[in-house]
């Protein structure tokens, strides 16, 4: 069914047909009502939107934008992680920049060789390591140390419900359920002062929404793919739920929407796991010391070097 | 018919041949490329999956796939 006389740019998983303007306002309620459904941002926040100038982020940068100009004691700030991937990362931060320039939102870029001695591309050329496993670890990291620095009361995520479905599964079908208790759209404890509480208004979008708001608000940038994902176990797993969503429209939905009914009690069994702080950082641990700088010594002994210590 | 088919994930352009009277939907099943993975515009506008295609019409794919 066709919302007006206008030509539809998309069907929606139910069958229903929107225009641009129609889906333009479809898609900006369905994150606001997610921002209020999941309680994901108070009325006064020094908010961080984390952006890497893929389509994602920069859809949440443009829709908090809107939200903070309604709500100016809602104040935003970008941060953006250089990972160090030629080809790659330096073209995106352009976009990056160049967006938040558009929107006059200050953006804060760190970098992976400033702050651990070495780009990823380098690291990956002296350890035997899987990309995203080293990757993920320094961005997590770096993430939450700098937002405390930058006194942010929550830090926003582009992720969308692809991605949460496949966080899902990925946990799954490797028995990682301890690591699903950390999934939903508000992620970290809000009373510990360590933990920048992270949060993702985009979780009920899914990324073919997502694309399309990001194309008809000329948000949308080239296509540009990390050149390591290819290789991830996250990239299998997605392709096996887009062929299963093709074949049963909806299934994406029921599988986040299930894990929404059961995350309460995930969060409640694993919630006494014990949080340590690195012996070396003092952030946040698991163990003695924090899987950021076990990584930054295993570079260091790599390339035959003195320790660096992580300032 | 002949469609100019750009896909900007392989930032390639291909020529498809299709019947007359296609859709968008046979477009991608002709090219083997699921629908959920993929925007189609032509003329700079979305169109969806059951919009007919025309002779010589200039197709863009927009992959919907983050990006990493």
């Amino acid at each position: 069914m066709n919302c007006c006389n206008e030509k539809p740019i998309i069907e929606l998983t139910a069958g229903e047909k929107l225009c641009k303007q129609h889906f333009t306002e479809y898609f900006e309620n369905k994150v606001f009502k997610t921002i209020t459904k999941f309680d994901l941002i108070g009325k006064e926040e020094n908010l961080g939107v984390a952006v890497s100038g893929g389509k994602d982020s920069l859809t949440l940068l443009n829709i908090l934008n809107k939200l903070s100009k309604q709500n100016p004691k809602i104040k935003l700030t970008a941060i953006a992680i250089n990972e160090g991937i030629e080809g790659y990362r330096d073209k995106s931060l352009i976009t990056a920049q160049n967006f938040c320039d558009k929107l006059n939102i200050k953006l804060n870029i760190y970098s992976y060789e400033k702050e651990f001695g070495m780009p990823l591309d380098n690291m990956l050329k002296v350890l035997d390591v899987k990309p995203c496993t080293i990757c993920g670890i320094f961005r997590r990291y770096l993430l939450n140390k700098k937002s405390k620095e930058l006194g942010f009361t929550k830090l926003a995520t582009g992720h969308n419900l692809d991605d949460e479905c496949q966080s899902i599964m990925m946990n799954q079908f490797k028995n990682n359920i301890h690591s699903s208790a950390r999934l939903g759209p508000k992620v970290g404890i809000n009373e510990n002062k360590n933990f920048v509480q992270r949060i993702k208004p985009l979780y009920l979008c899914t990324e073919k929404e997502v694309t399309t708001y990001a194309f008809v608000n000329n948000i949308l940038d080239n296509f540009i793919e990390c050149p390591n994902i290819g290789k991830s176990y996250r990239a299998q797993i997605r392709d096996m739920l887009n062929d299963f969503e093709a074949k049963f429209p909806g299934t994406k939905y029921s599988i986040v929407n299930s894990f929404l009914q059961i995350l309460p009690d995930l969060k409640q069994r694993f919630k006494d796991a014990e949080v340590n702080y690195c012996s070396n950082c003092n952030e946040p641990a698991s163990k003695d010391k924090c899987n950021a700088c076990k990584y930054v010594e295993k570079l260091n002994k790599a390339k035959n070097k003195p320790l660096i210590k992580i300032k | 018919m002949q469609i100019n088919v750009f896909f900007d994930r392989e930032n390639k352009e291909k020529t498809i041949n299709l019947d007359l009277n296609s859709s968008v939907k046979d477009l991608l099943t002709k090219m083997n490329i699921n629908p959920v993975t993929v925007i189609v515009s032509r003329d700079s506008n979305i169109i969806t999956e059951d919009e007919k295609i025309n002779d010589n019409d200039k197709i863009k794919l927009i992959s919907v796939i983050s990006g990493g």
